[in-house]
C-alpha cells in the first residue's frame, strides 16, 4: 500500500514536478520549525521578559533582539511564528488523520452497500459539503467550547474534522460506486468473494490513490479555516499555544496607525505554508488526474532495420509472380 | 487502374511515435493504392496501428509522432505539404468519420452551426443560406428530415447522429474519405443501415473511401478490396473477394477461421496476443503466432509480393508455396517455438 | 423548439427539491446546536442570574419542553420566516437581518465581479498557455491569492492605503448613514434611490478595499477552475473532430474548447457562494464592515447561542436558493441538462 500512495510522488514530470518539489522544500521548513520549535525559537511563545528580567517592548519594531519585532500583548513574533508552525501543523495533522479515519471506511461502506444506508449518508453529508465550511467549523468550535471549557487545540481540531469528513466521504464513496460496477469487481463476486475481501482487496487500492491529493490540499484548507477561527476568536488562547490567526486578531487595531510587523509576519506564515501544502496537492493532482496527464512527448527518430528489416519495397513492386 | 484515377498512393509510409520504452512503430512500411469510387477495406486487431494509419493519412498525428514515406493525394505529396495547405485540405477534399459520434460533436452546439463552421471555413463568405441549402442536400440524403436542422446533437439517437457526422464529413464532397470504425458503436441493424449509406457513397459521390474496422463481415459486404493490417505492416491486400475466399496469409486465415457464423461449432482463436509495438518479434512479426511458421519466418523479413490477381502478400509461406523463393532446408524447417505459456495469452 | 419548452417543467423541478434541502440543513443546524451540554441560556447567561430566574427564563424560551416539540416549533418557525430572537439584546433575528444583510451583500456582489473579471481570463489564458512562463505565473498567483488569508490581505491593504486618507473600514461615513433614508437596506442602493451623488460615491468609495480584497481571494479560485476545464475540453472527442474538418485551431480553441470549458464552471463559480459567504465573515471582520458577518462574530463572543442559530439558519436557506438558481441558469445554457 505505501507502495500505491507514494506511486503519484515518483511518476511525476516536467513542471509538475518542481510544483512538487517546490511545495516539499516549503512544507519541509515549517515542520522543522514545528518539530525543533523548542530549539531555534529565541524566545518562549507567551514570554513577555527577557534574560535579565527586562519586559518586552509593546509593538516594539523589528530589531537585532526582536528580528520580527513584538505585538501589543509584548510577545517576540519571530518566536510566535515559529511556535505557530508546531500549533498549525499538529491541530491540523491529527484533524485530517481523523477525517480520514472516519471518511474513508464510511465513504466505501457506503458506496459498496448502497440501498437506503447510502442514500441517507449522501443526503447528510452533501447537506453539510454544500454549507460554508468556516461558518460549519465556526459552529462546531462554538459547540466544542462549551463542552470543553475552551480547550482549545482539542476543540480546534475536532471542528475541523468534523467539516472535512464529508469531503473523503464524497470521494471515496464515488470512487466506489464506480470501482464497484467495475467488470473486474463482478468477476471477484462471480467466484464467491467476500464483501470484505472485494472492499479490501480491490477497490481499497483504487481509492487510496486519491487520498493523498485531497490529503494535502485538505490540509491547506485546514490550515486557513484554523487561522480564520482564530481571527474570529474562537482560537487558541494566546497562552497555551501559538496561533497565528490570532496574533493578527491583535493586529487590527494597529493596521491603521501604520504597525506592520504584527500583521506582516504571521500572514506571511499562513501564506507559505498553505501554499505549500497546495503546491504538493496540486502537483500530484497533475499526475495522478488522467484527464490533466501531459503526454511526455519524446522525439523519435525513424531509422532503418538491420538485416531482419525487408529492403525498400518498390525495387520488387512491380513483379508478378506466375505459378 | 488507369494513373489518373488513382486517389491515393502510399509508398513506404511509416509513422512512429515516441514512448517511454522506445519509438512505438505503429505504421512500419506500408503501401497502398486507392482509385476514384473505390472501397478499401482495413482490417486487424485492435493495436495494429490502423487508427494510426487512418489519422496519418489526414495528417491528424498525436504530438511527439513522426511520419515518413511518400504520401500522394491526388497527385500532390501530403507530406511535404504546409500545415495551412493541409488544414485547408481537411475538410473540403479529405474527410474523416469517427468512431463514437455522440462526443465527436460539440453539445453546446445545434446541427446548423456545426455546418456553418465547417463550410464557413474553406468558402469563406458563404450565406447562412447557402449552408443551409447545402447542408439539407446532404442530410436528405442521409435520410435526416429537415425539421432537425436546428437541434442539439444529444437529441439524436445513435445511428442518427453517426449519419450527421457521414453529413458533415461529406458536405464539402471530398474526394477521399477514412471512416474510422464508424459502426463498432452502432448496434447490428443500425450497423447495416450505416454501411449501405458508405456503399452508395461512390454512387452519389464518386468518393474514396478508407474503411477502417475489425469486423470481417461489413468489409466483405462493403468493400471492393481489403488490406489485412498486423503489427504495423500489410501483410495482405486485394480483391475482398478473393482474400475471403483464398486467404493467402496464415494470419488472414487465422482471422477468417475465428468468425463466428450459424454454423461454427467450436471457438477458434489465435493463440497468443497482438505484439508490443515497440519491441515487436524480429523478422516476421507474426512468426511467433503462425501455426506454419519456419526458421526463415523468425531471422529474415519477409518481402512484399505481387501474385496474380494483383494480391499483395508478405509472407515466405506463400512465396515458397508460389514457388517465387528458393529456400534451404534449414530455412524451410518448422519453427520451434516455446509453449505460449497462460500468462502470455491474458 | 422542442427544447425551450422543459425548460420551466426543469425549474419547477429543481424549486421543489429545495424544500428538503432545507429542512436537511435545517435539522441538521437543530441538531447540531442542541449538541452541546446544557442548554443556550445556561451558557449565555449562566452565571449572571440566580438558580430560580435561569429556570424562569429556560421556561419563557421554552427549553424545558421535549427536544422534539422544540425541533418542530423551529421548523416551523422558520417556515414562517421567524428566525427568533437575540438573547443578549433581546432583537428579532430578522431584524438583524434587514438592518445588516444589505451590507454583506453588497460586499459579496462587489467582490464576485472583481472575481469573475480577474478569475475566467487569466484561467483562459492560462488553460490555452499551458506549461508556458504565463500559464506558471497565473498560477502561482492562482495559488498564492488563496492561500493568502483574506484578514491578512486586507490588513497589508488597510497599512499600505491609510496614510492616503482612503476610507479603510465601515460602509459609509457617518454622515453619509445619517442622510441616506433606508428604503431597501442596502446602503449603495439607497443613495442611488436618494440621488444623492457625493454619498454614492462616498459608499463607492469605501466598497473598494473589501470587495477588492475578497474579489482577489475568489479570484484565485476562478482561475484554477477554469484551467482544469479548459485543459479538459481540450481533449474532447468534438475538438479533434473539428480538427479533422479544417478549423483553424485558433477557432477550434475559442468556439469549442473555451465555451464548453465555461460551463461546468458556471455551475460551480455559483456554488462558490458557500466560499464567498465564509470570506464575508472575515473581511466584515477586518475593515469593521456592517455585515451579517460582523454580526455573527458579535454573537458568537457573546455566547448568545439563540442568535447564533437563527443567522446560521438564515444562511443555510441563502446557500440553498442561490444553488437553486446556479442551477437554473446552468439549465438555460447547457442543452442537455433539460432532459
Amino acid at each position: 500500500m505505501l507502495k500505491l500512495l507514494l506511486a503519484p510522488f515518483r511518476n511525476t514530470t516536467g513542471i509538475a514536478r518542481w510544483i512538487l518539489i517546490t511545495g516539499l522544500v516549503i512544507t519541509a521548513m515549517f515542520v522543522i520549525f514545528a518539530i525543533f520549535a523548542p530549539w531555534i525559537a529565541p524566545y518562549g511563545f507567551a514570554q513577555k521578559i527577557d534574560a535579565s528580567g527586562d519586559r518586552f517592548p509593546k509593538m516594539g519594531e523589528p530589531s537585532a533582539a526582536h528580528w520580527f519585532g513584538t505585538n501589543d500583548q509584548f510577545y517576540d513574533i519571530l518566536s510566535r511564528v515559529i511556535w505557530g508552525a508546531r500549533t498549525e501543523l499538529t491541530v491540523v495533522l491529527l484533524s485530517v488523520l481523523l477525517a480520514v479515519v472516519i471518511g474513508v471506511p464510511l465513504g466505501l461502506l457506503s458506496g459498496f452497500l448502497g440501498g437506503w444506508v447510502d442514500r441517507a449518508l449522501v443526503f447528510v453529508m452533501d447537506a453539510l459539503y454544500a454549507f460554508p465550511s468556516l461558518l460549519l467549523a465556526i459552529v462546531f468550535a462554538f459547540l466544542l467550547q462549551a463542552r470543553l471549557g475552551g480547550a482549545g487545540i482539542l476543540a480546534a481540531a475536532l471542528s475541523l474534522t468534523a467539516i472535512y469528513i464529508p469531503q473523503y466521504f464524497r470521494v471515496v464513496r464515488s470512487t466506489t460506486v464506480s470501482a464497484r460496477e467495475e467488470t473486474y469487481v463482478e468477476a471477484a463476486r462471480a467466484i464467491g468473494a467476500k464483501p470484505r475481501t472485494i472492499m479490501g482487496k480491490y477497490l481499497f487500492g483504487n481509492v487510496i490513490q486519491s487520498v493523498p491529493v485531497i490529503g494535502t490540499l485538505n490540509a491547506a484548507d485546514a490550515i486557513s479555516t484554523l487561522a480564520a477561527l482564530g481571527f474570529v476568536g474562537l482560537g487558541i488562547q494566546p497562552t497555551e499555544a501559538a496561533e497565528w490567526g490570532y496574533d493578527l486578531s491583535r493586529a487590527l487595531d494597529d493596521a491603521a496607525a501604520g504597525i506592520w510587523w504584527t500583521t506582516l509576519f504571521p500572514g506571511l506564515a499562513i501564506v507559505l505554508l498553505v501554499t505549500g501544502l497546495t503546491l504538493i496537492g496540486e502537483g500530484l493532482n497533475e499526475t495522478v488526474n488522467p484527464a490533466l496527464r501531459k503526454r511526455r512527448i519524446r522525439k523519435v527518430v525513424l531509422t532503418r532495420g538491420s538485416v531482419t528489416e525487408p529492403e525498400r519495397p518498390g525495387t520488387d513492386q512491380n513483379e508478378v509472380v506466375t505459378p | 487502374m488507369t494513373r489518373s484515377d488513382v486517389v491515393i498512393e502510399a509508398d513506404d509510409l511509416r509513422v512512429w511515435y515516441g514512448s517511454e520504452r522506445g519509438p512505438v512503430k505503429a505504421v512500419d512500411g506500408v503501401s497502398f493504392n486507392l482509385a476514384k469510387g473505390e472501397i478499401l477495406g482495413l482490417v486487424g486487431e485492435s493495436g495494429c496501428g490502423k487508427s494510426t494509419l487512418g489519422r496519418a493519412l489526414l495528417g491528424l498525428l498525436p504530438p511527439g509522432a513522426a511520419m515518413d514515406g511518400t504520401l500522394l493525394f491526388e497527385g500532390e505529396d501530403l507530406l511535404k505539404s504546409s500545415r495551412k495547405a493541409m488544414l485547408a485540405r481537411r475538410g473540403s477534399e479529405l474527410g474523416m468519420i469517427f468512431q463514437e459520434p455522440l462526443t465527436r460533436l460539440n453539445p453546446l452546439m445545434r446541427i446548423s452551426q456545426h455546418f456553418e463552421e465547417t463550410v464557413r471555413t474553406h468558402e469563406k463568405g458563404i450565406s447562412k443560406d447557402e449552408v443551409r441549402r447545402r447542408a439539407l442536400e446532404v442530410l436528405r440524403l442521409m435520410g435526416i428530415p429537415p425539421t432537425r436542422y436546428r437541434a442539439y446533437p444529444h437529441e439524436f439517437s445513435g445511428g442518427m447522429r453517426q449519419r450527421l457526422m457521414i453529413a458533415l464529413a461529406l458536405v464539402l464532397r471530398p474526394s477521399f474519405v477514412v471512416a474510422d470504425e464508424p459502426t463498432t458503436a452502432l448496434d447490428v441493424l443500425v450497423e447495416a443501415q450505416i454501411i449501405r449509406i458508405l456503399h452508395d457513397l461512390r454512387r452519389e459521390f464518386d468518393t474514396s473511401l478508407l474503411l477502417i474496422t475489425h469486423n470481417l463481415g461489413i468489409v466483405a459486404e462493403a468493400c471492393d478490396r481489403v488490406a489485412v493490417m498486423y503489427a504495423g505492416k500489410i501483410v495482405e491486400l486485394g480483391d475482398a473477394k478473393t482474400v475471403f475466399s483464398k486467404p493467402q496469409h496464415p494470419y488472414t486465415r487465422e482471422l477468417l477461421r475465428s468468425t463466428i457464423s450459424l454454423r461454427t461449432e467450436g471457438l477458434n482463436y489465435i493463440p497468443g496476443a497482438p505484439p508490443d509495438l515497440t519491441d515487436p518479434p524480429p523478422a516476421c512479426h507474426f512468426h511467433p503466432r503462425g501455426p506454419d511458421a519456419m526458421n526463415i519466418c523468425a531471422t529474415k523479413a519477409p518481402r512484399d509480393r505481387v501474385y496474380e490477381n494483383g494480391i499483395h502478400v508478405q509472407c515466405w509461406a506463400a512465396d515458397l508455396a508460389h514457388g517465387a523463393v528458393d529456400l534451404t532446408d534449414e530455412e524451410k524447417a518448422p519453427l520451434i517455438r516455446e509453449e505460449i505459456s497462460v500468462a502470455d495469452e491474458a | 423548439m422542442s427544447s425551450q419548452g422543459s425548460v420551466p417543467r426543469y425549474v419547477a423541478q429543481r424549486l421543489l427539491l429545495v424544500i428538503p434541502m432545507i429542512w436537511v440543513l435545517l435539522t441538521v443546524v437543530f441538531v447540531l446546536l442542541r449538541v452541546a451540554p446544557g442548554d443556550p441560556i445556561s451558557a449565555s447567561l449562566g452565571g449572571k442570574l440566580s438558580a430560580e430566574a435561569l429556570a424562569d427564563a429556560k421556561h419563557r424560551a421554552g427549553l424545558d419542553r421535549p427536544l422534539i416539540v422544540q425541533y418542530f416549533d423551529y421548523i416551523k418557525d422558520v417556515a414562517t420566516l421567524n428566525f427568533g430572537n437575540t438573547f443578549t439584546d433581546n432583537r428579532p433575528i430578522i431584524d438583524v437581518v434587514r438592518d445588516n444583510g444589505g451590507a454583506t451583500l453588497s460586499l459579496t456582489v462587489g467582490a464576485f465581479l472583481i472575481a469573475l473579471l480577474v478569475g475566467i481570463p487569466l484561467g483562459l489564458l492560462a488553460g490555452r498557455r499551458r506549461d508556458t512562463v504565463s500559464d506558471v505565473v497565473i498560477r502561482i498567483f492562482g495559488v498564492v491569492s488563496y492561500a493568502a488569508p483574506i484578514f491578512w490581505t486586507g490588513l497589508l491593504m488597510v497599512i499600505l492605503v491609510a496614510p492616503t486618507g482612503w476610507p479603510t473600514y465601515d460602509i459609509a461615513s457617518a454622515e453619509t448613514k445619517f442622510l441616506v433614508e433606508p428604503r431597501t437596506h442596502i446602503l449603495i442602493v439607497d443613495t442611488v434611490l436618494a440621488g444623492n451623488t457625493d454619498a454614492f460615491l462616498d459608499v463607492l468609495q469605501h466598497h473598494v478595499l473589501p470587495c477588492v480584497a475578497l474579489g482577489l481571494l475568489l479570484s484565485g479560485v476562478f482561475i484554477r477552475l477554469v484551467r482544469v476545464n479548459l485543459l479538459q475540453s481540450l481533449k474532447g472527442d468534438y475538438v479533434e473532430a473539428a480538427r479533422a474538418r479544417g478549423v483553424p485551431e485558433k477557432y477550434v480553441i475559442r468556439r469549442h474548447a473555451f465555451r464548453n470549458a465555461l460551463v461546468p464552471v458556471i455551475t460551480v463559480v455559483g456554488l462558490q457562494v458557500a466560499l464567498t459567504l465564509g470570506g464575508a465573515v472575515l473581511t466584515e471582520k477586518t475593515f469593521n464592515w456592517p455585515g451579517l458577518g460582523n454580526q455573527l462574530v458579535k454573537y458568537i463572543v457573546a455566547h448568545d447561542y439563540s442568535a447564533v442559530q437563527g443567522l446560521v439558519t438564515f444562511f443555510a436557506i441563502v446557500v440553498v436558493v442561490v444553488s437553486v438558481l446556479v442551477d437554473i441558469v446552468n439549465a438555460l445554457i447547457d442543452p442537455r441538462v433539460r432532459y
